[in-house]
């Protein structure tokens, strides 16, 4: 038995926050879907019909970022700079930074943080999920 | 020699999915052999550089997987297989930031340094086995710093 089943690899979202775009990455990433999330994220920055002013990925959930994965990211960041949106690569696991520096990845040019919500105020933006402080609007 | 621990498990590389499949299946048996979650962390990464390489510049092949034990130590040798084009220029080939293709050519020599023994069988027109060898202590081979 082979993996060949599972060939339709599934699509990344990208989810609007203001002018913010995040994307959660989530444990096996298929070459092909981080390559169609390369194309989605530039595409959704130039068209947007609100500017988009910031990338945020977040990559708490993966357990490995290889020389593939890796290049993909920097790509992602240079062409969002162009595009005059900033990225941050938020939450990498402790192990996967040993790792890249250890592959000779380091990633020159990329913004990190720990987590999501310092990656939103390294951007100057209010915390993904705030507590409901006002619920009579909310509900 | 170290004696298998277990039978030797064949897995095809063909495809994008079974690049996937391929990780997820090393990282269950570094789990099961008691890797650390570091080591594991560095071999499935080193494993996906291999299997890259395989399926992109060797064609597609397959990688064979065999757990080991030396004394109270299990280990995990991969051999990464493939009947492409070969390397003619090995030490090129090894060099950080060499590719022949699109990549960042950090794969070949990424991997090396991710575990404690990496050997390259190639001969031109005939084909690359990349064999890995890790141990799960970081015992009884010990990485020799080969830089
Ligand atoms: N299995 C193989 N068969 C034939 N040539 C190979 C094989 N593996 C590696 N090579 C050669 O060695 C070179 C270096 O490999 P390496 O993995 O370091 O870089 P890369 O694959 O080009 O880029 P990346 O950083 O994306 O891995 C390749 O460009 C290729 O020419
Ligand atoms: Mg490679």
């Amino acid at each position: 038995m082979t993996a060949s089943s599972a060939t339709h690899a599934n699509a990344v979202p990208v989810l609007a926050l203001g002018d913010i775009l995040l994307i959660t990455l989530q444990g096996e990433l298929h070459d092909t879907s981080a390559e169609q999330l390369q194309y989605d994220i530039s595409h959704r920055i130039a068209h947007s019909p609100l500017p988009v002013n910031g990338v945020v990925i977040d990559i708490s959930g993966v357990d490995i970022v290889d020389s593939f994965l890796g290049r993909i990211l920097a790509e992602i960041a240079a062409t969002a700079r162009l595009l005059a949106a900033q990225t941050v690569l938020a939450g990498m696991r402790p192990a996967v930074a040993i790792t890249l520096v250890e592959l000779g990845l380091t990633l020159p040019g990329l913004d990190t943080a720990l987590n999501v919500d310092r990656a939103l105020a390294l951007l100057g933006r209010a915390p993904a999920a705030p507590p409901p402080t006002r619920p009579e609007e909310g509900a | 020699m170290h004696a298998p621990l277990a039978p030797t498990t064949h897995l095809p590389i063909g495809s994008d999915a079974d690049l996937a499949w391929v990780r997820q299946q090393v990282r269950k048996t570094a789990t099961d052999l008691g890797f650390g979650l570091i080591q594991q962390t560095k071999l499935v990464t080193a494993t996906s550089e291999l299997a890259r390489n395989t399926l992109v510049h060797g064609g597609g092949g397959h990688v064979e997987v065999t757990p080991l034990r030396a004394g109270h130590v299990c280990g995990l040798r991969l051999s990464f297989v493939d009947a492409g084009p070969g390397i003619r220029d090995l030490d090129l080939a090894m060099t950080d930031g060499y590719t022949s293709g699109g990549g960042l050519g950090l794969g070949l020599s990424g991997a090396k340094r991710l575990v404690q023994e990496l050997i390259v069988d190639s001969c031109p027109g005939r084909g690359t086995t990349v064999t890995v060898t890790d141990w799960a202590s970081g015992l009884p081979a010990p990485r020799t710093g080969t830089r």
